[in-house]
């Protein structure tokens, strides 16, 4: 038995497309990854912050100094003196009036949300801290409260932000098309009334961590964290804390999941960082369970209002009108960027022409929302779904059929959407079919045929076509705030040769499970003619040894683009500077230089041949032997910044091409229902990827397993719900159920490949997913319900709610749904 | 509030070798094995005993050991994910969850590890369901499990082989 297990053989320079062995398993696997919590330093303190019970109240008093009296309680900071010693409060990405937020590391003046940091502790232990904070007196004055994002927009609801004058942080139309005239012409229109998505989180099974070295020696501020995106981190908090950015020095190595809300750490960093120079020593935080689910991010709720859809005869969808609220929360951590985000994929997998979105952003006092798996996207996308099969319901079309009529084509590609973004390749009626096929779809809708009323049970089959759209084009900021000087998009590698010959690769990437170290020695061993075991890529990230760009961190589907471009183009620098140190040594032409295995030899006679150990020599200790312009010219050292091909959108529009790729994901199910109790039983699964080119199709498909299963835990089990009070319900993994083993179905996979024309792989980022359960299982629901009962509206069904849906048509409940009367007319007047 | 006095003497066994320490009676054994070990392959992921990201072996059983003071290790013998390759050496589930792609972030895996391992010595050729029954308190959310329960299959039968 070997220790390591044996590595799948792969050809030479040909591991792209191979599922080669992942490189990070073997630490993992025996407890040696390094996680934030992993890290100590010298003489640390444990933070420990004081939350708000309340969800809006005034803070009349914080008084530190019970907690200040115990013996090994280092310090103490509060909102006001946070205030004192900031330059400034977080930058706000919204145009005014809501740029006037004012937040700070800790909360000043009010407490706005259950959750909100009022004041943290330093202590000796991690149990000496949270004493600490339990003896910390906070004296409130409790204000009314508003938790419905769509009620926060009323003209008298209570204020979150008094300076911002209003609780719509941003509001704006999109408009697309003709809407009106589509709705004027069409056979049918589709009236819904409220659709509602909810919120959930994927809550990563490693919570936030950092610690915070405010280095008086140095004056640098060390950042050990768990923080995805540190770049966007440290242009917020670098500002407010008065610390350039090349003092700010954020590192990880293995992050225990992110999915998005693990950007959401920086207020804490910033406090921490706070924390540490009034203590004179390293702060340490391990954010606690149930503090992560009160206040490190939730996904973005969203309501539609009043949709109305433009349908013809032969099932030709020609678009919709909506009003979406969007519900931020009390403060805008990278929002409100979601109110452009789910532009990306504003027609869906359909050609929609004619599209009109009145979108506003609320804020409430509920939890920051921060992007979450699919943000922004998947709820636009389950409307989408919705759209579809309430259509399909009401005017009794084949749900299948109506979305083949719909779907964008496979010769339409690239295909322009109404908003100028451009999908790139795709076959969604095909992947579609191997979906249905995977499911035994025939044999499901004759079984439900079968079943008949009175047997207690219903069958639904369900379906959820998304797009995963991958590298974003940061311009579409301006969209939100024309002010914005961001645009275009990037990420950047280095890739050298070392003293002997060893191949090293240093990413500006934080992975998250992603398999990073795998693919991109794949990449790079394919450009040097090397085994992907012969490169060693370095774990993590670390601002100080690694390069990077501002968008630099893993999020948003994008690395097999961004970061493997980057990567490529490194390697394909080495190769060329090794390629002209060794025709220099063998006196050939580079032309005549081939590389393999670690050997550089002339072409056509294997015994001139130099070893990458040879060429390493001459550049690092031999230099004399070469020709000056060689020598100063050449370092081995390559760096190189992948920048796709962007142009800056037009935000008076609203147009523009806002993502590079699209990877499209199409789910099939099979539910049973149990009419008594609403129990949904998930019978047959099924996700058909297409991202392209695949590096190594089994990570792949692992992203597959997991983003299912995450939206089947939304689906059925896992929300985030506020009382009247503002008080959340789920504040821990007792109340929240996230989906495990025994809930979880076994997920049939099968995949195709649309290389995309527009990256340097033919790949497309993947691995959000779109959240495709959502719109699959509720797909099945409404299959299963018939033509008096209401349709699914939420994106939540627990139990209560199917039984609740499965019993409204009998009960006479309104049904949320109507078919316009002159449109009823001519569907009469067909039959 | 703090009691400082409040310690306890223990003694234990860790991964075949004899220790002996003095703990804070509040002290959980996850923040003992962690904090004062420095054994940082055991993981935490929730305050409830919930997630099992801190599952070890305590005298042959299963254990969160969140939901376990460090006092009450006295006596016992304790298995943690540390200990669990001998000389670098994986073992079948190990191996197992390396072929099968059973961990992405790998910061439950330590814990799925040792629930496996458990699983294994209890009942070596478990069904697909008793597999499911075994890792229930197994939180992961990269995975959606599929490989995981994969993963102790093969386990399963890379155990068998061995055995053979
Ligand atoms: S940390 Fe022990 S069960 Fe979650
Ligand atoms: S592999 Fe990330 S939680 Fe399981």
């Amino acid at each position: 038995m070997s220790t390591t297990p044996a590595d799948t053989a792969v050809e030479i320079g040909r591991s792209i497309g191979v599922s080669v062995p992942r490189r990070e398993d073997r630490r993992l696997l025996q407890g040696q990854g390094e996680f934030a919590d992993d890290v100590w330093m010298h003489r640390q303190g444990y933070a420990h912050f004081v939350r708000s019970p309340h969800a809006h109240a005034r803070i009349v008093s914080v008084d530190t100094r019970r907690a200040l009296a115990l013996d090994g309680v280092y310090a103490a900071l509060t909102g006001e003196e946070v205030k004192e010693l900031c330059e400034s409060p977080f930058f706000q990405i919204a145009p005014e009036p809501a740029a006037k937020i004012a937040e700070y590391p800790l909360a000043v003046d009010k407490v706005r949300y259950h959750g909100d940091a009022v004041a943290v502790v330093l202590a000796e232990t991690r149990e000496l801290a949270r004493d600490a904070a339990g003896l910390v007196d906070v004296e409130y004055e409790l204000l009314p409260v508003v938790v419905d994002g769509v009620a926060a927009a009323e003209a008298d609801a209570p204020l979150l932000h008094e300076q911002v004058g209003t609780n719509v942080a941003w509001h704006g139309v999109f408009d697309w098309g003709d809407v009106d005239w589509a709705l004027e012409n069409a056979d049918h229109v589709v009236e819904i009334d409220h659709l509602h998505f909810h919120r959930f989180s994927s809550t990563p099974l490693e919570c936030n961590a950092a610690v915070v070295h405010w280095d008086p020696g140095t004056d640098t501020v060390q950042v050990k964290s768990n923080n995805q995106m540190p770049m966007f981190a440290s242009m917020v908090i670098g500002p407010t804390l008065g610390v350039a950015s090349n003092r700010l020095l954020f590192a990880s190595q293995d992050i225990g999941g992110a999915f998005g809300n693990k950007i959401g750490s920086y207020p804490q960093i910033a406090a921490l960082a706070l924390l540490s120079r009034k203590a004179g020593r390293p702060a340490k935080w391990t954010e606690y369970r149930t503090e992560h689910m009160l206040s490190c991010g939730h996904g973005n709720e969203r309501t539609f209002l009043d949709t109305r859809v433009a349908v013809m005869k032969d099932g030709t969808i020609l678009g919709f009108k909506t009003r979406a609220f969007d519900d931020a929360g009390a403060y805008l951590h990278y929002e409100p960027l979601g109110a452009v985000i789910w532009s990306q994929v504003s027609c869906g997998c359909y050609r929609l022409k004619h599209l009109h979105v009145d979108y506003t952003e609320t804020l409430t006092n509920k939890c920051p929302t921060i992007p979450n798996r699919g943000y922004s996207r998947l709820q636009h996308l389950w409307l989408i779904e919705r759209i579809i099969d309430i259509v399909a319901h009401e005017l009794g079309f084949d749900p299948v059929e109506l979305r083949k009529r719909n779907y964008v084509q496979p010769d339409d590609y690239p295909y322009e959407t109404p908003n100028g973004c451009v999908y790139d390749s795709g076959d969604l009626p095909r992947s579609l079919d191997i979906a249905l096929e995977l499911i035994d779809h025939d044999k499901w809708r004759a079984r439900q045929r079968e079943l008949g009323r009175g047997s207690g049970k219903r069958i639904g089959i369900g379906i959820g076509s998304t797009l995963d759209s991958g590298t974003n084009n940061f311009g579409q900021a301006r969209i939100i705030n024309p002010e914005l000087p961001f645009s275009g998009n990037g990420e950047a590698a280095y890739v050298k040769l070392d003293l002997y010959g060893e191949v090293n690769v240093n990413l500006g990437t934080t992975p998250q499970g992603q398999s990073h170290e795998t693919t991109a020695a794949q990449v790079v061993g394919d450009v040097l003619g090397m085994g992907p075991e012969q490169v060693h890529v370095t774990a993590g990230f670390n601002q100080q040894q690694n390069t990077y760009v501002a968008f630099s961190g893993t999020y948003a589907s994008q690395f097999a683009v961004t970061g493997l471009g980057a990567a490529k183009g490194a390697a394909e620098k080495l190769r060329a500077e090794i390629i002209e140190v060794a025709a220099f040594a063998l006196e050939a032409d580079a032309e005549d230089i081939e590389l393999a295995d670690g050997m550089c030899s002339v072409r056509g006679d294997q015994e001139r041949a130099i070893p990458f150990i040879g060429v390493a020599n001459l550049i690092y200790a031999n230099n004399a032997a070469l020709p000056t312009e060689l020598r100063e010219r050449i370092s081995l050292n390559c760096r190189h910044v992948y920048v796709p091909p962007f142009e800056v959108p037009d935000p008076d529009k609203k147009r523009g091409n806002l993502t590079l790729t699209y990877a499209s994901q199409i789910h099939a199910c099979v539910v049973e229902i149990d009419e008594d109790t609403g129990h949904v039983e998930i019978l047959e699964y099924a996700a058909v990827d297409d991202c392209g080119k695949r590096i190594n199709p089994r990570i792949v498909e692992g992203q597959v397993h997991g983003a299912t299963a995450l939206g089947i835990g939304a689906a059925l089990y896992e929300s985030f719900e506020y009382d009247g009070d503002g008080q959340l319900q789920q504040a821990s993994f007792y109340d929240y159920h996230a989906i495990t083993a025994l809930d979880a179905p076994d997920i049939k996979t099968a995949d195709i490949e649309s290389p995309s024309p527009f990256t340097p792989n033919g790949a497309k980022g993947m691995g959000e997913g779109g959240g495709a359960p959502l719109h699959a299982i509720c797909s099945a629901i409404q299959d299963a319900l018939g033509d008096q009962d209401a349709i699914v509206s939420d994106s939540h069904n627990p139990w209560e709610r199917v039984w609740w849906l499965v019993h409204s048509g009998e009960r006479g409940e309104p049904r949320g749904v109507r078919v316009s009367a002159q449109a009823a007319a001519s569907a009469e007047g067909e039959s | 509030m703090v009691e400082a006095g409040n310690v306890q003497a223990i003694e234990f066994t860790v991964n075949g070798e004899r220790r002996e320490a003095t703990v804070a009676s509040r002290q959980l054994l996850v923040h003992f094995l962690r904090d004062s070990l420095g054994m940082k392959g055991t993981h935490i992921g929730c305050d409830t005993g919930s997630c099992g990201a801190c599952s070890v072996i305590v005298d042959g059983r299963l254990v969160k050991s969140c939901m376990m003071l460090a006092p009450q290790a006295d006596g016992c013998e304790i298995e943690t994910i540390e200990g669990i390759a001998k000389d670098g050496e994986l073992t079948a589930v190990q191996r197992a969850f390396h072929e099968e792609h059973g961990l992405q972030c790998g910061y439950c895996t330590p814990g799925l590890v040792m629930a496996a391992t458990f699983l294994l010595r209890r009942n070596p050729q478990p069904s697909e369901d008793e597999i499911r029954r075994a890792v229930r308190g197994n939180i992961c959310r990269c995975t959606g499990y599929v490989n995981i329960i994969r993963s102790i299959e093969r386990a399963a039968r890379n155990g068998a082989e061995e055995a053979a």
